[in-house]
């Protein structure tokens, strides 16, 4: 474009701001993280309800240690095992649930309160808004999920060790049976491929919560299930449905299938999320960018309430 | 160059015509009053101005498609909304963290030099401030941007008396320096007469009256006429006549002064009184 002669001495400022397209996403997932306090509280919160807990079980800790180390059998194992892998499961279903309700705000809530006439006078893009928003679910949320575990693994562990020790046994054999570096690993594997698998279903809460004039939570839920229900009426098939359930539950049955069989790879309705070959996945990332180009097209066109 | 030019700018609302087919064009360095009753368009025009809603005609502001290039225009202007816009959860301290983050434009010193000024404390969220002091906040942050274009759509609305005063006296004390322009709406037309360069009165989405505030001076008048030349002065066709105080108070455009002194006492009318003589033909005054 043709820019006018008195622009030309101000074009520097401009072209160094151009430079730069990860400061203004930086600041807008900031900001966010301002608004939204959850992001960082839920998954805390879960985390110290599920702690709470482990206290109380602590008081049974030295009789499970002597049964463990009599039995040395995988079931005693298993006891000193669970208060672990649930505090990971209750902070990722925390983390995933904050996740979604945050879409559904994501852009309607700006809105709502006529603020999104402050965010659009700032040099910031929809497009840059957009991705941050959808940044915080798929990014922020998983690194906030996998450090609460973390945190919350070592003051259980120190505190189970403790207890251990003031029983009088060798704490090596609790740290045995504790299957903590295995579930890090599984999440630091696991956590990106939900981000991926949810992607679509982020993206089209974000969407509609940039499209909904009121009660985007109807919007969210109403066509697909409609969609599901007169596939089935009309048809009788039940394709959109098992879909959808396939989407939203498709990782839990993956992990219990594999749980289960001992045989990884063999999941439920044999799709596993974690297949990176799968079309599934790339259906859904497909879905997903274009739920989330609507979004960024429908902050631009529309009109604040 | 001008600072926005607009040709035929039009935009409708489903059956509502919000603008029709208006033509604007503001130089650099000038400050315009847009003024009209509620629904005139002006909030639409001033939204279509920085690429907030989408229009048909040829809009260009600071060279720039406001609908298409919204955030390159936004690193050159700033916008006051009605006060409400802040979002209620911001804090003052992220509000400056924010704004330094994000433009290319914005001193945090001189932000921060404004706010020294008021009892804003940086820690406050932007919910628990008063009214008038959210209009602070919003106008350090704005006055600390190096913005060619300052867009204000009823910046004052709801404030008392003192906060409007304040708000209008700091723009021009701090902020205006003739390189600047600045487009201003409202309906509190006699609070910022004194400040404008131009008017523009806007009506159903129409343009009535364009004009800066010299050639104002020289095209209207207002005369005080007693009973008794009356008819004399209505033989000149005032736009506007009305009664005060037993005298008669004619609005005549483009009439030469000295054919009415004549008549009585001569004046330049205000904004307010042409604004309703303008338009109160049509039944619409404000």
């Amino acid at each position: 474009m043709s820019a006018p002669s008195d622009t030309a001495a101000r074009a520097p400022i401009a072209a160094a701001s151009l430079l730069s397209p990860l400061r203004p996403f930086y600041w807008s997932v900031r900001r966010e993280l301002w608004e939204h306090r959850s992001i960082h509280v839920a998954p805390l919160a879960a985390a110290v309800v599920t702690l709470i807990g482990f206290l109380f079980g602590l008081l049974g800790l030295p009789r499970a240690m002597r049964a463990a180390a009599t039995l040395t059998g995988a079931k005693s194992a298993a006891g000193l095992a669970t208060p672990y892998e649930f505090l990971a499961f209750a902070v990722v279903l925390t983390g995933l649930l904050v996740g979604l309700f945050y879409c559904l705000g994501a852009l309607h809530g700006e809105r709502r309160d006529r603020s999104v006439l402050f965010w659009k006078s700032l040099p910031v893009s929809d497009l840059v808004t957009v991705l941050a928003k959808a940044a915080v679910p798929m990014l922020v949320l998983p690194a906030v999920m996998f450090a609460t575990v973390i945190a919350a693994h070592l003051i259980m562990l120190a505190l189970g060790t403790a207890v251990v020790l003031a029983g009088g046994f060798d704490p090596r054999l609790l740290w045995a049976h504790v299957p903590v570096p295995g579930i890090w690993v599984t999440l630091a594997q696991g956590l990106p491929i939900l981000s991926l698998w949810y992607a679509p279903l982020y993206a089209w809460f974000i969407m509609v919560s940039a499209w909904a004039r009121r009660t985007p939570y109807l919007w969210v839920l109403g066509p697909p299930l409609a969609l599901a229900l007169i596939e089935r009426l009309a048809l009788g098939t039940t394709v959109v449905g098992s879909w959808l359930r396939l989407r939203l539950a498709g990782p839990f049955m993956a992990a219990y299938a594999e749980g289960r069989s001992k045989t990884p790879g063999h999941p439920a309705q044999g799709v596993n999320p974690a297949d990176l070959g799968s079309p599934h996945l790339w259906i859904g990332l497909v879905l997903a960018a274009a739920f989330l180009a609507a979004a960024v097209w429908l902050r631009r066109s529309r009109d604040p309430f | 160059m001008a600072s926005i030019e607009a040709r035929g700018l039009a935009k409708a609302y489903g059956a509502t015509v919000a603008l029709d087919h208006i033509d604007l064009k503001v130089g650099e360095g000038r400050i315009l009053g847009l003024i009209g009753p509620n629904g005139a368009g002006k909030s639409t025009a001033l939204q279509a101005i920085l690429g907030l809603t989408a229009f048909q005609g040829e809009l260009k502001v600071l060279g720039l498609d406001p609908w298409t290039q919204r955030d390159r225009l936004m690193a050159e202007v700033c916008f006051i909304a009605d006060v409400a816009v802040l979002p209620r959860w911001l804090r003052v301290s992220q509000a400056l963290d924010y704004m330094a983050g994000v433009h290319p434009r914005f001193d945090r010193q001189a932000a921060e030099r404004f706010l020294a000024k008021t009892t804003i404390k940086r820690t406050s969220r932007v919910r628990e401030l008063s009214k008038g002091m959210v209009t602070q906040l919003h106008l350090a942050l704005v006055m600390a941007v190096d913005a060619r274009l300052l867009v204000l759509d009823e910046p004052t609305l709801g404030l008392d008396l003192i906060y409007r005063k304040a708000f209008y006296d700091t723009l021009l004390n701090d902020y205006f320096d003739h390189s600047r322009t600045i487009v201003v709406s409202t309906h509190q037309v006699e609070e910022i007469e004194h400040i404008l360069t131009d008017v523009v009165f806007l009506d159903r989405g129409r343009v009535v009256l364009d004009c800066s505030l010299e050639a104002f001076e020289g095209r209207y008048t207002e005369v005080s006429v007693g009973p008794e030349q009356l008819d004399a002065a209505r033989a000149l066709k005032p736009i506007h006549e009305r009664r005060l105080f037993g005298r008669s108070l004619l609005i005549f455009d483009g009439v030469e002064r000295e054919r009415l002194t004549a008549l009585g006492e001569v004046r330049t009318p205000g904004l307010a009184d042409l604004f309703i003589a303008t338009l109160g033909s049509e039944g619409t005054a404000a």
